[in-house]
């Protein structure tokens, strides 16, 4: 079974065309990926589908513009990846799950 | 349909958020300008006002799902096919899913028919933002009223 990251870089490869070689753990979704935000809008759907998740972008960029949070704890693939996996398992130790 | 005010949709048939699923009605013009260029000979609804039909249908869905508290504004258009011919006088009958809300979007798969025939389908995402002005509101109720949408359906959960 492949890793959480792997299967963020083979969505964000195939949605935006960007060579699978080049997605790193530690690229940042924006800065180094040049991923903008209506790309991210197609990300989002297929981690969502594939991870069967809602991730909370609108209180995360709201954190980022608070400054409360950096856009690497989100945006950096690894990063994300690790946020992924919070959310799946806060969904696993839901009620009814 | 009046098309010079982009208002594709005249009227909603059935929306049951339940299934987050909505039927509307759309009636195409037997005469318009868009006709004449549209062809000479051999008028057709061009595609992207289909597509714009289909946007709207999925609209309509997605105010009534978020309770009029969000407004949706098209963002991506996927896997749109114009499969038939739509002809002035036509009566469209347009069927949109929510497939996914997502943070700040929603995405839906949409079909359009004239009768029983598939003529047109998408896969839509649309950006989801607080309403920017209060007109666009009061516009957006005038119009649900307008087209018969079910508002007791957001006011009871």
């Amino acid at each position: 079974m492949s890793s959480t990251f792997d299967q963020i870089a083979n969505i964000i490869a195939e949605t935006c065309d960007i060579p699978r070689d080049t997605i790193k753990p530690e690229s940042h979704a924006i800065d180094d990926l040049g991923i903008d935000s209506l790309d991210f809008l197609d990300i989002a759907f297929a981690i969502d589908k594939a991870f069967g998740i809602k991730m909370p972008l609108e209180k995360w960029t709201q954190e980022v513009n608070d400054g409360k949070a950096t856009t690497e704890q989100y945006f950096v693939l690894q990063n994300l990846a690790d946020r992924i996996d919070e959310l799946v398992a806060a969904k696993n130790a839901a009620p009814g799950a | 349909m009046d098309i010079d005010y982009f208002r594709l949709i005249d009227r909603i048939v059935d929306l049951n958020l339940d299934e987050k699923r909505i039927t509307v009605e759309a009636q195409v013009p037997t005469v318009h300008t868009i006709f004449e260029g549209h062809f000479p000979g051999f008028p057709i609804m061009p595609g992207v006002l289909l597509t714009e039909a289909m946007a709207q249908s999925s609209g309509w869905l997605i105010l009534g799902v978020l309770k009029f508290e969000r407004m949706p504004f098209l963002a991506i258009v996927k896997e749109a096919k114009m499969r038939g011919f739509v002809s002035p006088g036509s009566l469209l009958t347009i069927e949109a899913k929510l497939e996914h809300e997502g943070s700040g979007f929603a995405v839906t798969k949409v079909k359009g028919r004239v009768g029983k025939e598939l003529k047109c389908s998408a896969e839509l995402t649309f950006g989801l933002a607080p309403f920017p002005d209060p007109a666009l509101r009061v516009h957006m109720d005038a119009m649900a009223n307008k087209i018969g949408f079910p508002l007791q359906a957001i006011t009871h959960d």
